[in-house]
């Protein structure tokens, strides 16, 4: 009697994991993605065709799926900093990336942020720059999601640094930035006044330019 | 809609004037098709294969790459085809699934490989045909099986121990694994001799020994020397406990543990003893005392936490439990059929064995297994038949089954085989992967130190010439980062010199530690990396396999003024003095195609006097980037 109840729990257990299967599997294929035409993307960003063409393979052959989720978003990132734990900041970057917030950055996502970032006016660069820092997107700029995104950059750099990283030096940073940006001391910083501070700092507008020939 | 269906759209349609007799209203208007009707050739060239198909064939799959608007991404003017850089021989299979609607997996292909042309493409594997799908459902479970094994190989208890960890995680990884420490080698070793001694102690209790004097009878031993022989189980016994509570203490998840096999044999294992001790010496429940003593010899089944080959059978077991269940089923049915009819059969003589059909079963027993002790034998002709015939198909009844039982063990051997391959190959390559990331960061601060940063054109050329615009543009990255930041990396040497001057208390063994933690294996994709890597125009050096320099002379640190001084040969510029440090982050992404470098950013200018005592002149030029690497043309 007791081989009886063994041999029917065992077969209620592969119909079980073949149902489970049969799922994964359409949840994979689920997770492709095609993006919009080219006439389309060609129109909605300042790219060229043939940029698009050069962009899109690229981004093909990395993720065939064509979109990216974080985990490997996160992996590519840490391969470009191997001395810190760039994670962090990756994570904040693909948020401010995956704009329509479902999890994934697709290659229209991936394209429109490039497309702000190398050709865009200084105006929508700053708005992104603004966007990335202000974590939860509500408009204002904390000192708590400042600090977050400076330890992230910290992060990055890891231990071994000259000098060494002490424990306030991200917030000692944090306060320079908003001693500089914060002008009327209400304790965030909102989009106008960071967008005002950059313009009048000479440094940072002539440094907007530094990327426009990356591809 | 289904595969291949559009092809009979038309026909259908056509077909649509069969209801007009019938409609009770006027049908609606016809949708205008815009795009031109005449079929064309498309050339598609696939890494020098040249294919050519109608474009109809194409489109009968929109959901496809090669159905929809997207291989208009790979659409190459000059030469009016599409081209994919792909496996042309993998391409011939997709394309016959356009032309055919039926996909086929080629046999010799490697499924992951397989897999991500399909991916690529846009197809999904489901609709792989009846007469391939058996075996590349097959490969692809035992694909998924080996990559589930490797990971778990990969989080095998080896790994180092992450530096800060309580004394409850190094206690159990100490349990775990005896190999991490020496202690727990001497622990491992030391409860192993108990285990043994306390079987060999409940074996020779029994042997008769020599009577005592005055005495004729023979006594076992046990009886004879009580009060060594307790003194022996007392001792093992607290060994167990102390084992078991210290166990309990460092376990992560004290329910799991709890009800985990391990250590519900260990409670078996101490039960009887403590139960012995708190039972009165009275007579009935001495009775039952003794049987408890038997689950001590439960005590040998402890050894499994020290033999792998116990472990590996146990799981054996566990993994045929169908098996054997069908085994016992069979038998159990086939027993009781036979001891019925010899039952019947020699219900006849006088002076039978064979008393009842329950009697009977011993009988059928032991001629089904062929023991044939010969205790109960048939005496009746019919009686005989029947014994022979259950003889025979004992045989073949308990052949049927081992043969799966068998091959199961010998695959979860194999498995565990190479389970310890991958664990002593994982140690060499965490170190490589440790390796290349040192030699990332070397190669960056050598190139800090030659100067890299002065513009080119210099008479740095030569020196800076063998690296590839790759490693130009990474290093600018990492060089944009130092700004943002305004600290620079240094490598581990330097870094815990500095360590050591500056305050006492630190350890140098805390950098080589930390280095070794950021040797996060992402080896998950280490191949990944290195093909990605490989596919840029012209450099062969990936971030993965950093070309190790030694570091000779590392003069980066030459300081004026103390620690906090700048550096003022890279960043000082002398109108330009600012007191505090204003670093912007901005992402500018950087695609790294063969272009030159970006302008080189103010480094450039010429050094200014170093003036110690300010304290900053950092320019609040930093960027941190996003560099994301594809392949270019």
């Amino acid at each position: 009697m007791g081989a009886l109840m063994v041999i029917f729990s065992l077969q209620t257990k592969q119909r079980r994991k073949m149902t489970d299967s049969v799922e994964d599997e359409l949840e994979l294929s689920a997770a492709r993605h095609r993006p919009e035409a080219l006439e389309q993307l060609e129109a909605q960003t300042r790219f060229s065709r043939k940029e698009l063409q050069i962009l899109y393979r690229g981004f093909k052959n990395e993720c065939p799926s064509g979109v990216v989720n974080e985990d490997t978003f996160k992996e590519i990132y840490s391969q470009f900093f191997p001395q810190g734990d760039a994670s962090t900041y990756a994570h904040f970057l693909f948020d401010a990336f995956d704009t329509d917030h479902n999890g994934s950055v697709s290659f229209e996502d991936f394209v429109m942020g490039l497309s702000i970032l190398l050709r865009g006016t200084v105006q929508e660069k700053l708005n992104w720059a603004f966007n990335l820092y202000d974590i939860n997107k509500d408009g204002y700029i904390t000192k708590e999601e400042m600090l977050d995104i400076i330890k992230s950059i910290y992060d990055m750099m890891g231990k071994c640094t000259y000098p060494t990283l002490k424990e306030e030096t991200p917030r000692q940073h944090v306060e320079i930035f908003f001693q500089k940006m914060d002008k009327n001391r209400d304790g965030v910083v909102t989009i106008d006044e960071f967008i005002d501070c950059c313009q009048n700092d000479e440094n940072i507008m002539k440094s907007m330019q530094l990327f426009e020939n990356v591809i | 809609m289904a595969a291949g269906v559009a092809t009979w759209l038309p026909f259908a349609r056509a077909a649509a004037v069969g209801w007009l007799p019938l409609a009770k209203k006027t049908m609606p208007k016809p949708p205008v098709d815009k795009k031109s009707r005449n079929d064309e050739i498309l050339f598609v060239n696939v890494s020098g294969l040249r294919f050519q198909t109608w474009k109809n064939t194409l489109d009968r799959y929109p959901d496809t790459l090669l159905g929809s608007s997207e291989k208009e991404f790979f659409y190459n003017e000059d030469t009016q085809e599409y081209f994919f850089d792909r496996d042309p021989e993998m391409f011939r299979h997709i394309l016959n699934f356009y032309r055919t609607g039926k996909l086929h997996y080629p046999r010799q292909e490697c499924i992951q490989a397989f897999d991500e042309e399909l991916a690529f493409y846009g197809i999904v594997p489901d609709i792989i045909g009846d007469c391939c799908m058996e075996e590349y459902r097959d490969r692809k479970k035992e694909n998924q099986e080996r990559l589930a094994e490797d990971t778990e190989a990969e989080n095998a208890t080896d790994t180092p121990l992450p530096p800060h960890s309580t004394s409850r995680e190094r206690l159990w990884r100490a349990f775990e694994n005896p190999h991490t420490s020496t202690m727990a080698l001497v622990f491992y070793y030391v409860t192993g001799f108990f285990i043994a001694v306390s079987v060999i102690a409940n074996v020779v209790e029994t042997v008769p020994c020599r009577p005592p004097k005055g005495s004729k009878k023979d006594l076992p031993c046990g009886e004879k020397y009580t009060l060594a022989f307790f003194c022996m189980d007392t001792a093992c016994v607290l060994i167990f406990t102390f084992e078991y509570l210290m166990r309990l203490f460092a376990a992560p998840s004290r329910c799991k543990f709890m009800r985990s096999v391990m250590s519900v044999i260990d409670v078996v294992a101490i039960m009887p003893y403590y139960i012995g001790l708190v039972m009165p010496e009275n007579e009935d429940v001495s009775g039952a005392f003794v049987t408890l003593r038997v689950f001590r010899v439960f005590r040998i089944f402890k050894f499994s936490r020290h033999s792998q080959g116990l472990r590996i059978l146990g799981y054996t077991l566990k993994s045929c439990a169908s098996e054997l269940g069908f085994l016992l089923f069979s038998l159990t049915m086939a027993i009781i059929i036979f001891a019925t009819v010899m039952f019947y059969a020699e219900k006849g003589t006088k002076g039978t064995n064979f008393t009842s059909i329950p009697a009977s079963f011993w009988y059928t027993i032991v001629t089904m297994t062929t023991l044939g002790y010969g205790d109960m034998v048939p005496n009746t002709i019919a009686g005989k038949i029947f014994g022979s015939i259950c003889s025979l198909s004992g045989v073949l009844v308990i052949a049927l089954p081992v043969p799966v039982i068998v091959s199961n063990f010998s695959r979860i051997y194999h498995q565990n085989q190479r389970a310890d391959k991958m664990r002593a190959q994982q140690k060499v390559r965490l170190a490589r992967i440790r390796l290349a990331k040192k030699g990332t960061t070397n190669a960056f601060l050598q190139y800090k130190e030659e100067g890299g940063f002065q513009g080119r054109g210099s008479d740095n050329a030569l020196c800076l010439k063998n690296r590839s615009s790759f490693e130009h543009q990474h290093h600018h990255l990492l060089h944009c980062l130092e700004k943002t930041t305004n600290h620079e990396f240094t490598d581990e040497l330097t870094f815990s010199e500095m360590c050591m001057t500056e305050s006492v208390g630190y350890r140098t063994s805390r950098s080589t530690s930390i280095s070794s933690q950021q040797g996060v294996a992402t080896s998950c994709c280490p191949r990944r990396a290195k093909r990605r890597a490989i596919r840029l125009a012209n450099s062969t050096v990936s971030v993965s396999r950093g070309s190790v320099q030694e570091l000779d002379t590392l003069q980066v640190h030459k300081t004026s003024a103390g620690p906090q001084s700048s550096r003022s040969s890279l960043n000082a510029r002398t109108e330009d003095l600012k007191l505090n440090c204003e670093d912007r982050d901005f992402t500018a992404a950087i695609i790294s195609i063969p272009t030159p470098p970006a302008n080189t950013p103010d480094e450039s200018l010429p050094p200014s006097p170093a003036i110690p005592g300010i304290l900053r002149n950092s320019r609040p030029t930093s960027f941190t980037h996003e560099t994301v690497k594809i392949s270019s043309l």
